[in-house]
Order: structure tokens, then sequence, then C-alpha cells
């Protein structure tokens, strides 16, 4: 009986947190202009969406373009800096890791506005020209404290003796650390990477204000520009229906991979 | 090069992408348009009964979007936790998932709910939204804490004699504090802050303080704008002084 | 076997981390194919020693030598040392195989003369067949043979063992002793051993160090420092004894637990105070009155598998411990007797705290980070150095740290037959010295305090 009202209390709490996703989902495969009007089954809005053709087809794909380049762009930079970082932050101590650490928990308590005007004013400060370079900028500020994070535990894991230990079978530190090191922070690597990516993805507010003047959209300020004009691109629901899926795939395979991590320590 | 050497890259970065950044809000907030130091900035939010009318507004939907997501979220993580109730750790990811989904669609779609339901917007709905946008941020760190929490504490305390509803609260709940914590830290200042979905969620009535820094910002008025920035940094740090960081409850989403 | 040859020499050397002296000048040289054991408590700098040989650490001061030659510029990975790590280090992303043709590959060895050696050492360490397995689904003995011969295969002249066997449970440990030892044999290289386990040091070592708080206590063959300590610390840390004050009355004549015996002791002066060290199977019991040199009450009887431990109570009132085959009952008066050979006589390192100071005014002084009342001293002045003495018995240890002038820790203990023995480290680090009738226990955090009549104070000439 306990055990049936506590699944019945969490699948509730689960609909309702899924309900608008199923909701854009469903309405992804009708063709009604608004959400909400069903016009019967129709893959037309996922055809448009890969030919093309659709009302202001070539901003919304520009916008998706730009999306995707700023992710992977500031993801990798943010996995390389943060990795870098971690392995500087692990070994250091005292008050320096203390102050290290603090400043890169700052990006991740600061509220996005906050993020976002404290970044604006910056490049106003510094008469840096905004575009591509001030949002990819801005994404890697906020997306290395999730590699940081991500890389961390994964050091301290580590036998710290098997760096020494290629040492002492012979390799120099940089064989070491690409024979040795690497390998056994990769995991940590590729999630830092993920959260990186993803936060990119869904980040509107750092993009809206670090994006300048020359009319670059993301998808989440193509969104908002859209909403604002009074309703939304109907191609914008098979596209959101597909990013939803390519998330819960790539999180899910995240989580999966580091509970059986921890099943098998 | 001593490997903790390696991390000075990073920390010039985050001196010129995050500290520089914070330092100009103080310097713009205090400065006039013409460069000038002035108080005039700060005064001037507590003399605007906009502002501060909207500022009440926010605080007080952050405090009742809090509370509603602690009432909702605490049993949802306490079930989850519980190994007899819940076997899969596959649910809690489910739990977590929307997180990572894009807010302003999320929030979009939850406003296209409420109009398919003849649902008119409002503060009702506001609350509604921004629960729903909120909660799995409550779920997970109290989740954490009570899925790392020792058994042997609450079996400690039935073997002494309390029943298991005095252990729920003479052990558990206490026990839990820290991560019931990080939850109201990650849902009350990104409430409070938001601009965006509260438009969208009560078609432009009701505007949280969020939307004032930003409608400042973008039209140029960039002194006053930082210095409300300010006012809200002042709150961030006031309230993660009082429940000590979100540190771990940051940690814990990874 | 050994040859006279040196190996290694460490001359001076001394290692701080911070303001923490972990290594004080020390020297030590190591021949040719001994097995060498470093062996010593926790924080005692034995790992230390040992990374400082494989490279790992630089000294601070001193110098370490590898044939006559100073080492100290040339990186772990061109050492011709390989070392076994403590949990093994095994690379976890790496098949056995891989983990032992690591070295190998390295230095470009040809893939045939590659698979030749690993199957050989493989072989070597009883692992055949073993190549393609994962490293985390071996045993804990199975990884310890794999890192074995992962150093082995690289045919370095010297091996370092971290601790290799701490991680396994005593029947395997056992085991691997005796493997381990055979290994030393067959291949005729020098191995340096790090322990904190003195039965697996007195087994398997040629020579053990003994090292506490950074210095070399001892260094001498398994028999020579079980049977000779040289001080209290390596007696109660290497086996079992009973530790005692005693009193040299002349050469070959010592007297302790109320009784003077015989021993082979001399160069102590006379009635000069000194250690006693008796080892619990040295005392023996006999039903002759003429042998009989005390009697005691025994209080407890215990057996130990091979032999009874008894605890009993001397008819002076000292407390001390025996091993026999036989078992006596508990409450029965028995007659007991010492030899002459089985005496250690030890000299004391010190016969009461001293401590440098300085005056603060007529009635109080500065020493130990604190100030502390005393009897108003004539001729004496505030700023003058000073000596303080304090004897052992006059140290009052308080419950609560904060109760005490000075916050110190129980840092280690010796039961002396009628009292404790304990050493304090103060929070800055200075060391006291404390007999006690009160039962403390390691790590307990006290507060010390001096009763002002207490404290002897004389000036210090500055030298």
């Amino acid at each position: 009986m306990k055990k049936f009202l506590a699944q019945c209390y969490i699948w509730i709490l689960m609909v309702l947190l899924y309900a608008p996703l199923v909701f854009i989902a469903v309405f992804s495969f009708t063709e009604g202009k608004v959400m909400g009007r069903w016009n019967g089954f129709s893959t037309r809005l996922y055809q448009n969406l890969f030919t093309g053709q659709m009302q202001g087809s070539s901003s919304l794909i520009a916008a998706v373009e730009n999306t995707l380049l700023i992710a992977l762009v500031s993801a990798a930079v943010s996995m390389l800096l943060g990795t870098i970082a971690a392995i500087g932050l692990h070994n250091m101590s005292g008050r320096g890791r203390r102050a290290l650490t603090f400043l890169n928990n700052i990006p991740m308590i600061n509220p996005d506005v906050i993020t976002g005007v404290s970044l604006f004013l910056l490049f106003i400060f510094l008469h840096f020209t905004q575009g591509y370079l001030s949002v990819i900028l801005s994404h890697i500020s906020f997306g290395t404290p999730y590699v940081v994070l991500s890389v961390l535990p994964k050091l301290r894991q580590m036998n710290p003796n098997t760096y020494e230990a290629a040492l002492d079978l012979g390799a120099t530190p940089s064989q070491a650390l690409w024979k040795v090191l690497i390998p056994q922070l990769r995991p940590g690597m590729i999630s830092g990477f993920i959260l990186a990516f993803t936060m990119s993805l869904d980040d509107f507010a750092v993009t809206f204000f670090t994006r300048g003047t020359i009319g670059l959209e993301t998808l989440s300020t193509y969104i908002y520009a859209d909403a604002r004009k009074g309703g939304l691109t109907p191609e914008l629901r098979p596209l959101m229906t597909l990013i939803f899926l390519i998330i819960l795939v790539l999180l899910l395979f995240i989580n999966v991979r580091q509970a059986k991590m921890q099943k098998s320590e | 090069m001593k490997r903790s050497h390696w991390s000075i890259p990073y920390a010039i970065f985050l001196g010129v992408f995050v500290v520089l950044p914070l330092l100009l809000i103080l310097v713009y907030a205090l400065q006039d348009g013409s460069g000038h130091f002035t108080l005039a900035n700060i005064t001037r939010f507590f003399s605007d009964s906009d502002a501060l009318g909207t500022f009440a507004v926010s605080i007080e939907v952050a405090i009742e979007n809090t509370l509603i997501c602690i009432l909702l979220g605490y049993p949802a993580a306490w079930i989850l936790a519980n190994k007899e109730l819940n076997r899969s750790a596959v649910t809690i990811v489910l739990f977590i998932l929307p997180m990572w989904i894009n807010a302003l669609m999320r929030t979009l779609a939850t406003a296209e709910l409420f109009g398919m339901f003849g649902i008119p917007l409002g503060k009702g709905t506001l609350l509604f939204g921004m629960v729903y946008d909120y909660l799995p941020f409550m779920i997970y760190p109290i989740y954490n804490v009570l899925n790392k929490m020792d058994k042997s504490y609450a079996e400690a305390a039935q073997d002494l004699g309390a029943t298991p509803w005095k252990v729920f609260w003479k052990v558990t709940v206490p026990l839990s504090m820290p991560g019931v914590a990080s939850g109201v830290l990650m849902v009350f200042m990104p409430t409070v802050s938001t601009f965006a979905i509260s438009e969208f969620l009560t078609n432009n009535k009701i505007k949280l303080f969020g939307t004032i820094i930003q409608e400042n910002i973008n039209s140029s008025m960039w002194n006053y704008g930082a210095a409300l920035a300010l006012i809200m940094l002042v709150i961030i740090g006031i309230s993660t002084m009082f429940t000590g960081g979100r540190k771990e409850a940051e940690e814990a989403l990874i | 076997m050994a040859s006279d040859e040196h190996i290694i020499d460490l001359k001076g050397v001394s290692k701080s981390f911070g303001d923490k002296k972990i290594l004080d000048n020390i020297n030590l040289y190591i021949r040719k194919g001994e097995f060498v054991t470093l062996l010593g408590p926790s924080g005692c700098g034995k790992t230390t020693t040992l990374r400082l040989i494989a490279g790992f650490l630089a000294p601070d001061e001193g110098e370490i030598l590898l044939d006559g030659k100073d080492i100290s510029g040339i990186p772990p990975y061109k050492r011709p040392f390989n070392t076994v790590f403590q949990r093994y280090a095994l690379f976890p992303h790496l098949d056995v195989y891989d983990n032992i043709a690591f070295g190998l590959k390295l230095r470009k060895v040809p893939s045939e003369e590659i698979d030749q050696r690993v199957r050989k050492v493989l072989k070597l360490v009883s692992m055949t067949d073993y190549e393609e397995r994962d490293v985390d689904s071996l045993s804990g003995g199975q990884q310890q043979r794999v890192a074995i011969a992962r150093a082995l295969v690289n045919q370095p002249e010297i091996l370092l063992l971290d601790e290799p066997l701490a991680a396994l449970d005593l029947k395997l440990r056992k085991d691997m002793q005796i493997e381990l030892k055979e290994m030393h044999r067959e291949l005729g290289i020098t191995f340096i051993y790090v322990t904190h386990d003195q039965e697996e040091a007195l087994t398997l070592s040629d020579t053990i160090v003994v090292m506490d708080e950074g210095r070399i206590q001892q260094i001498g063959t398994p028999t020579e420092v079980y049977n000779e300590p040289v001080n209290s610390f390596v007696a109660d840390f290497i086996g079992e004894s009973n530790i005692l004050n005693g009193t040299m009355i002349r050469d070959r004549r010592v007297s302790f637990i109320g009784h003077e015996f015989d021993c082979v002791d001399e160069g102590f002066g006379e009635n000069n105070p000194v250690d006693v060290v008796v080892r619990p199977e040295d005392i023996y019991f006999t039903k002759k009155e003429e042998k009989t040199q005390f009697t005691a009450t025994v209080r407890s009887c215990t057996f130990k598998g091979v032999h009874y431990e008894m605890y009993v109570d001397t008819d002076t009132g000292y407390e001390l411990m025996i091993q026999d085959y036989d078992a006596y009952p508990v409450d029965s008066v028995v007659r007991l007797y010492i030899d002459p050979d089985d005496i250690q006589v030890m000299r004391k390192e010190r016969t009461c705290n001293t401590f440098e100071g300085e005056m603060a005014d007529e009635t109080h002084v500065e020493m130990l980070g604190g100030t502390f009342e005393c009897l108003p001293q004539a001729g004496l002045k505030a700023g003058d150095k000073v000596r303080v003495e304090v004897a052992f018995d006059k140290v009052d240890l308080l419950d609560h740290q904060e109760e005490g002038e000075l916050a110190g820790e129980v840092h280690f203990l010796l039961y002396k037959g009628d009292h404790y023995h304990l050493t304090i480290l103060t929070e800055d680090g200075d060391h006291l010295w404390v007999d006690t009738d009160d039962i403390w226990d390691k790590g307990d955090l006290v507060g010390i305090n001096f009763a002002p009549e207490d404290l002897k104070i004389s000036k210090r000439n500055e030298a």
C-alpha cells in the first residue's frame, strides 16, 4: 500500500514534468499553426525542417547552425582548459586551492542574468566588438567549471602512484601524461564536454546579453524573438522534439555509465 | 614546470571573465553616465516605486515557489532515495532530465498547455510554471543527501526505540538539511532573477526582477542596470551565507 | 648474497614538507644484493626515504649516491630502479600484458623480445595465462604479482617495494613473504623494502633500518634489533617487551622492579638511571628456591596458540608480561628468574624534560609558546634566556585541552611496569615526556599545566 502510494506520487510528478515536452512532441506531428489544435497526423513539419521549405526558414536554420557551432567550439575549449585546470587544482593545496575552487564556483552560483549583464559590461569596458567571439568566450566561462568538476573526481579516484609508476618504468613526464594520465581522465573529460555542450545549447540569458547587434541568433534567442512577435514557428516543434531526444540519449548514456562504474567499484 | 602551475591559465581566464565582470558591475553601479562617482543609481532604486514593487513581487513569488518546491520535492526525493520504494536508478535521471531542456521552450509549451485548457494566465500560472521549471533543482540535492546518508543512523535510532515516524523527524530530516539548503539556493535566486519566463507565463502581466535589469541594460541604462544587478549580487551573497553555498548541489548534479 | 660493495649511499639527507621536518640527517648505506627493510610506524619517514631513492622527491640537504656517483639530477625514469607501489598502481586502462610490457615498449624493445620477457616474468610470479585479463578483475594477491612482474621485467638493479603486502590478508601475506624471499635469492638483485610490520621485517630482511620521527633509530640484522634494541622505542616497536626503569649499580649489576640482577652490560657508569628490556619469553618459572630471584602473583592467563600469555604482579608491585608453554593458574604465587644474558640495558635518552625559554618577569617564564608562572627567581630579570627542567612526573595532564596552558596530543605511550611513560606532542610541535598512573590512549587530546614550584630554572649561557 505504502509502495503503491509512493509510486503514484512519483508518476504524477513525472507526468506533470513531462507534459509540456510530450505536448510539444505530439503537436510536432500535425500541421496546425498553433499548438493545441490537432489537424490530423502529418510529418510535414519534419519534412519542412529537413528540406528547409518554410517561412523564415533561413533564419531558423542559421540559428540552429550558430547554436551548434557555439556549443561545439565552447565545449571543446572548456574541455581543454578545464582538464588542464583540474590537474593543476588537484596538485594545489591550502589557500590557492581554496581560492581557485571558490572562483570556479562563482559562474555556477550566479544566476544567468548576472552572468550575462556582467559579461556585457566587460565587453563594453574592453571595447570588444560583440558577436560570435564574445558569445563563445562567455559560454566557455560558464561551461569550464562543469568540466573542472567532472575531471576532479577522476583525479581523486586515480591511484596517484600510477603517474609515478609510469615514470618509474621509464616514461618521460609527457609520455606518462599521454599514456597513463589522460586515458584515466577521459571519462570525466567526456562527461564534462557533454555537460558544457548541453549548458551552451540551453543558454538564453548570457547569449542574449553578449551577442551584440550584428544580428546573431541562436535557437534560444530565435525562440524568444519569435514568441514576442506572437506565435512560434511551427517547425520549432519537431526541432525541439529532436533536440530533446538527443539530450535524453546523451544524458541517459552518461548517467547509466556512471551508475555502472559506481556499482563496479 | 610544477603540476600545480597548470591551473594558471584558468586562473587568469577566471580573473578576466568572472572576477573583472563582477567588479565592473560594482564600478558601473557607482558611476553616472559620464563616468563620475555617484550613489544616485542606488538611491534611485529605493525611490523607484516600479522597481521596488517588482522587487517585492519577485521575492514573494520566489518564497512561494521555494516553499512549494520543498513540499512537493522532499517527499519525491525521499521516495526516490528509498531502496524499498524505488529500485531503479534511472527514475532519478528521468527526474533531472527536464533541467537540461531549453527553459524557454518548456515555458512556452506550458503556456500553450494552459491556453489549451482555457486557464487564464496570471499569478497562478506563473507559480505553476516556476514550480515546474525549478522542482528538479530541489529534488536532486535532497535526493543526493538522502541517498548518501548512512543507513545505520536510522537503524541506530530504531534500535534506541524510535518509531519510524520519529526516526524520520528526529534523524532523517535534520541530517538532510544541507540538501534542502542547496535546493533552496538553486530555486530561490534563479526565480528572483528570471526574465522572459515570467512574461510568457503571465502574458506580460507580472514582471520579475530579472526583467527590469534586462530592460534597463537593453535601453542602454547601463549604470542603473548595473546598480540593480549589484543589489541582486548582495542578496545572493547573503543567501549563500545563510544556506552555506550551493557547491555540493552543483557538484552533485554531475 | 650481499657483498661489501655499496650500491646506495645516503649522506646527511634531510627533507621537509612545509614546516614539518620529515627526514633529519639520514646516513645509510645499502650493499649490493642486500635485502634491506626500512621499518617504522606511519609518519616515520620510511616511505619518504624510498621516494627519495626512486627520484620522486629531491632531498633538501645531503646527497644520494648510486655506485658512488651522485644521482640527484637524474629523473626517476632514467634511474635503473623499479618500484612496486603501495596499492600496486597498475594502469587500469591496460590489461596484464600491456601493464607489464609498458616499460619495455617505451624503450622500444623488439616485440618478440617483449613477448619472451613478459612470459618469463609471468612465470616467475606464477601468473602464466593471465596476459589478457583486465587488471580490475584480478584479486589483491594477483594484482600484487602483476605489479612485481611489471617492475622486474625491466631488470632493475634495485627493486623498491613500498608496503607491497599491506593490503593483503594475513594468510596471503605470509605466503607472499616466502615468495618474495625466494625471488630475492633467485634474482640476486638489491631489494629495498618499506613496511610498518615488524614481523614482516624480521622474516624477510638481511638488514633492518628502524626509523622514527624522521631519524634512524637502529640499523642491524633482525637478531640484533630484536635481542639488542638500542632504546625503548626499538624495544617496544619490535616484538613484545617489558620495558622498565632501572639503575645501573655498577658494571654487570642492575636493579629494576625493586630487585637486583646480574647482567652482561658494562660501561653505563655507577648508579646511573637506565632503561631495561626483558622479553616476555625470557622470564622463567622455577620450583627451586635457590634459583628464585623474585615471586609474583598471576593476574591473568590467556592461551595464544603456541604459548600462554600471563600478566603477573611482582612482590614489589610491578606488572610484567610473561610468555610460557605452561599455564599457571590465576591467583597462584609463582617463583621467577631472568638469565643475565636476557637482560638488555639501554641508555636513557633523557631523565627529565628540558625546555629553553625566556623570563617574562620575575615570576613568569615564556617557553613552548606559552607563559608559565614560576616561583620568584632571584638574580634573573625579564628577557634573560633560561633553561627550564621539569621532572616527568611533575607534568599535569588535563582532560580538556582548553583547561591547560598548553594543548597537546598523546603521541606515543610506553608501559613501564608500574606507570605509563607518555610522549606528548604540543600544538606547536614540541615534545614533552610524562610519567603518569592514569590511563591515556594514543591520540587523546590533553591540556598541559605545570605547578610553579615544579619548574627548575637556571640561566642559560649564550654560546
